[in-house]
């Protein structure tokens, strides 16, 4: 990977008609990097995919890749890849006519096209498939021959819509390392769009957060996950305690609440994850509206003059039964630091 | 208990109404007499025999031929990008597109063809044949529309936009991967305006002349001047000639999904 931007999207407008999707959007990636869209639906982030492989024209802004700007450039000669949710497999091709359709356009000598069609089938593991026509094969498999198809054209950036939504629990674990392991062996660069955030923390390098048709943040797994800048990502990412912060004060249903600590605290907002809650000793107190066991850990709900308090603790802590009341705390020095509200 | 009898009748009686009129030719064409009557005179095969011996029989057959292929192929070649462009585009005016494509079915056939006949043969002077050629395009393309749009439908559009991204361009991915894909649409449709164009009377009658007929037609004034039962064993072969290309289309191609 080096630090030089690959795939530049500079200004970005785009719209369908009058209704515009995304607004002045801003993104560099290097090559070889593997970045996630992460986002709710309509959130504009399979616009954006759609605004690279050229099948969306740009309203304004610019695409440039590899130093070429291709903002105008036609899809079919854009050298990027697409692995489409639905697959798109082509019904009335084999396995093998498939993922070989792109060379043959090419104009490729026959030998060649053998050749990177039974090694881009070899690489996703479908070797023994290739007679065999698309409606004969499981979805798993169907993904993985979608994959070597963009695969074998050897695109500048491969693009992946949703690649994991369609496979069932077991099968999107195996994708997943099979995803990550084809990038490492490739070295393509890879965005893929997902609006699940476990996939996104799993394999992008970097994470790009989109909301209304703008990035809310763009950072490593890591800091999207510990560090969200924003109320909207802090939502996302599972901080189920948010408060805005107005004077060294946090904002609750009941009026401002001091808190010691978070007036050393200039920002306009704190966040907790339920297990950040301190349950069991602290400044409040709350009421406990349900419990739920979830395997390593309790979940809680709490009633209390903050306003609902979603709190986690190890299962082996002793439990609170519902109805009781209970102490806890927001300890400050723990809570993320919100930029936006 | 009731019900279920009273069902049967009526099964019985609608059977009857529907295959009554076929059964009698049938048995008319089997005649040993020389006119055309039911229940028949003896049985014999000469009638039969005799349809390939009248000579207008075997002009009009070929011009029905004639005009059944062509008129489809046309109507396929003006139908099959028209549903293409109705399914996949959101055109400015496709609802009128859509109805002004189907009007042949809703406007009464002899409207067409006393149209036709008035506004193009007579003051331009084109030949009978090209106006039946015409007529019968626009009678079919309706169903070649309708039968193409049907299957274009159930084609995701998304392997359309696979093949641009893998470097095709967009007129090289309809004739790769839309039309591989929608083949058996476009036999079905291919099929059903064969069959359309090949028992059609209503507009045909108007754009006949002295020489042009097509079979329907000519064995109306085949009739008029003789009254053996030849037309009978016509029609009937005819009619086997439908059925059986209707039923291998069923067997083969599950002709019912699309019409």
């Amino acid at each position: 990977m080096s630090d030089e931007t690959y795939l530049d999207l500079s200004d970005l407008t785009l719209a369908y008609g009058k209704t515009v999707a995304v607004e002045s959007l801003n993104l560099s990636i290097r090559k070889g990097e593997l970045i996630a869209l992460l986002g709710p639906s309509g959130c504009g982030k399979t616009t954006t995919m759609r605004a690279i492989t050229g099948l969306l024209r740009p309203a304004s802004g610019k695409i440039t890749l590899d130093g070429a700007d291709i903002t105008y450039v036609p899809a079919n000669k854009r050298h990027v890849g697409l692995v489409f949710q639905s697959y798109a497999l082509f019904p009335h091709l084999t396995v093998f006519e498939n993922v070989a359709f792109g060379l043959r356009l090419k104009k490729l000598p026959t030998v060649e096209i053998n050749q990177r069609v039974e090694a881009g089938l070899a690489m996703v593991g479908l070797g023994k498939f290739h007679s065999r026509k698309p409606a004969e094969l499981s979805g798993g498999q169907q993904q993985r021959v979608a994959l070597a198809r963009s695969l074998v054209m050897e695109p500048k950036v491969l693009l992946l819509d949703e690649p994991l939504s369609n496979l069932d629990a077991r099968l999107r674990l195996e994708m997943r390392t099979e995803l990550q392991r084809v990038q490492r062996e490739s070295g393509v660069t890879m965005v893929f769009v997902t609006h699940d955030q476990n996939e996104a923390l799993a394999l992008a390098d970097r994470i790009v957060v989109m909301k209304e048709g703008a990035i809310e943040q763009v950072g490593s797994p890591e800091d999207v996950y510990n560090r969200p800048r924003s109320r909207f990502v802090a939502d996302f990412v599972g901080f189920e305690n948010i408060f805005a912060v107005k004077d060294g004060k946090i904002v609750t249903d009941n009026g401002a609440v001091d808190l010691a600590g978070a007036s050393a605290v200039n920002a306009p907002g704190l966040a907790w994850r339920p297990h950040m809650v301190t349950l069991g000793e602290g400044r409040f107190e709350g009421e406990v509206l349900g419990a739920a066991f979830a395997g390593g850990s309790r979940e809680y709900l709490l009633k209390s003059p903050l306003g609902p308090i979603k709190a986690e603790m190890d299962a082996s802590a002793p439990a609170f039964e519902p109805g009781s009341t209970v102490a806890f705390d927001l300890p400050p020095e723990r809570a993320a630091v919100l930029e936006r509200m | 208990m009731t019900s279920r009898l009273l069902s049967y009748v009526t099964l019985t009686l609608v059977l009857i109404f529907l295959l009554g009129p076929f059964v009698i030719i049938v048995a008319a064409a089997l005649s040993g007499g020389e006119t055309l009557a039911f229940p028949p005179q003896g049985l014999s095969l000469k009638w039969v025999m005799k349809v390939f011996e009248v000579e207008s029989f075997r002009a009009s057959f070929a011009l029905s031929m004639f005009l059944a292929i062509f008129g489809t192929l046309a109507a396929l070649v003006l139908g099959v990008p028209v549903a293409y462009a109705a399914s996949r585009y959101r055109l400015p005016f496709g609802e009128t597109i859509r109805t002004i494509v189907s009007a042949p079915i809703i406007v009464p056939g002899i409207i067409v063809g006393l149209a036709l006949l008035r506004y193009l043969v007579i003051p331009l002077d084109v030949s009978v044949g090209l106006a039946l050629f015409i007529a019968h395009t626009a009678l079919i393309l309706p169903y070649a529309v309708r039968v193409v749009s049907a299957s274009l439908d159930n084609l995701r559009s998304d392997i359309e936009e696979a093949a641009v991204i893998l470097g095709s361009s967009r007129v090289a991915t309809f004739f790769r991967i839309v039309l591989p894909n929608i083949q058996s649409g476009i036999l079905a449709a291919f099929i059903l305006g064969f069959v359309t164009s090949f028992n059609q009377v209503p507009v045909s009658l108007f754009l006949s002349g002295p020489g042009v007929r097509t079979l329907p037609i000519d064995m109306i004034w085949y009739m008029e001047i003789t009254y053996d039962p030849s037309v009978a064993a016509l029609a009937a072969l005819l009619a086997f000639l439908s059925i059986s290309i209707v039923f291998l289309a069923e067997r083969f191609l599950g002709f019912s999904r699309y019409v």
